[in-house]
């Protein structure tokens, strides 16, 4: 007679996986790592002159941040719940005012088609040494929502879905159309301090 | 014809355990799964800034982080309480991430490396002119592709 093979305790496992899940339990953090993603400009290399660009003047919004936190548009004084309203209108320049970006007609392809859009428009971020970090993203959150906002419009008015929705090929005509043109001067000391 | 027994005493049938540890596994490699181990032990604090346009950082081996904060209280006598860069395990100076951005950048492949990320974990009391100083740095080695880490703001 074959001689029976004792069954393994297997009583103590769950204790086992129980000890390993709480250590788990306890170390998990779910937080993801997610952020404002931002491109900087290239380099300047060595051997050419930096130039003054001419940028004609109705085609830059300027945005300071001193070193107490405050902004100034435009050479307003501004709070940064207004900005992403300002920096809409200014993107848009929807009726085609004077002191807005020029508009610049252009064929961006089906369903688009041609439209007038702010080719040359720069938004111009500037900062003082002394301006907080949390003050500078807030400005940098804020143009960016803008810039968001109106692809969002753009692609419910165009493709009547969301702008995460479209394909990326879709996307492309959008972003051709609102392209992100945040600059950053180099830093300079604001007043204050 | 129905009778109601009180007095038998009927032992309670033990209770088939032989699954538990199928079901706690499963929560086990679930938590496996979706942790994350934090990359360094952080010698500055910091409290990332709040945001509402954020994106997730995909891909995790493309991703190198730079700390930006004040010294935690083990480093203090030593470091004073100045906003500092920490770069892996070791407080930096700003004059080092160029090198560690090359560093870390010739470790990936060829084809990752214009993904590489740059993930800037500062504190919301920094002040810029730090910040300047290290864009102005990665500007120099072209790690153009940044990401200022943030929390989802809840309400403004």
């Amino acid at each position: 007679m074959a001689k029976k093979i004792p069954q393994i305790n297997a009583s103590s496992m769950a204790d086992i996986s129980f000890l390993l899940l709480i250590f788990f339990l306890v170390t998990t953090s779910m937080d993801v790592n997610q952020g404002l993603a931002r491109r900087l400009p290239a380099p300047i290399p060595p051997d050419q002159k930096v130039e003054d660009t001419d940028i004609n003047k109705r085609n830059l919004m300027v945005v300071k941040i001193n070193s107490e936190n405050q902004l100034m548009v435009q050479g307003e004084l501004t709070s940064v719940k207004e900005l992403r309203a300002k920096a809409k209108e200014f993107i848009l320049n929807a009726n085609n005012e004077e002191h807005l970006p020029a508009l610049v007609e252009e064929d961006f392809g089906a369903p688009i088609g041609k439209v007038k859009y702010t080719k040359d428009h720069v938004i111009s971020v500037q900062n003082d040494v002394d301006t907080q970090y949390q003050a500078y993203l807030d400005v940098q959150n804020e143009l960016v929502a803008a810039y968001n906002e109106l692809r969002e419009e753009c692609a419910k008015k165009y493709f009547h879905m969301g702008y995460n929705e479209l394909e990326e090929e879709q996307q492309k005509q959008i972003q051709k159309l609102y392209p992100q043109k945040i600059s950053e001067a180099e830093p300079k000391n604001y007043g204050g301090n | 014809m129905a009778k109601i027994r009180r007095n038998d005493k009927r032992e309670m049938p033990a209770l088939n355990t032989s699954s538990l540890p199928d079901i706690i596994f499963m929560l086990l490699f679930f938590f496996m799964s979706v942790t994350s181990m934090k990359e360094v032990t952080y010698k500055v604090s910091f409290t990332t800034p709040q945001a509402t346009e954020l994106t997730k950082l995909e891909k995790k081996s493309l991703v190198r982080y730079i700390y930006v904060g004040t010294p935690t209280k083990d480093f203090r006598k030593q470091y004073g309480t100045e906003s500092r860069i920490q770069l892996d395990d070791a407080f930096a100076e700003k004059s080092e991430i160029g090198e560690y951005v090359l560093n870390e950048s010739s470790n990936m492949n060829e084809e990752d490396r214009p993904k590489m990320t740059i993930s800037i974990k500062a504190d919301k009391e920094t002040r810029m002119g730090i910040i300047n100083d290290i864009k102005q740095e990665l500007r120099a080695v072209s790690a153009l592709k940044i990401n200022y880490a943030a929390t989802q703001r809840t309400s403004l």
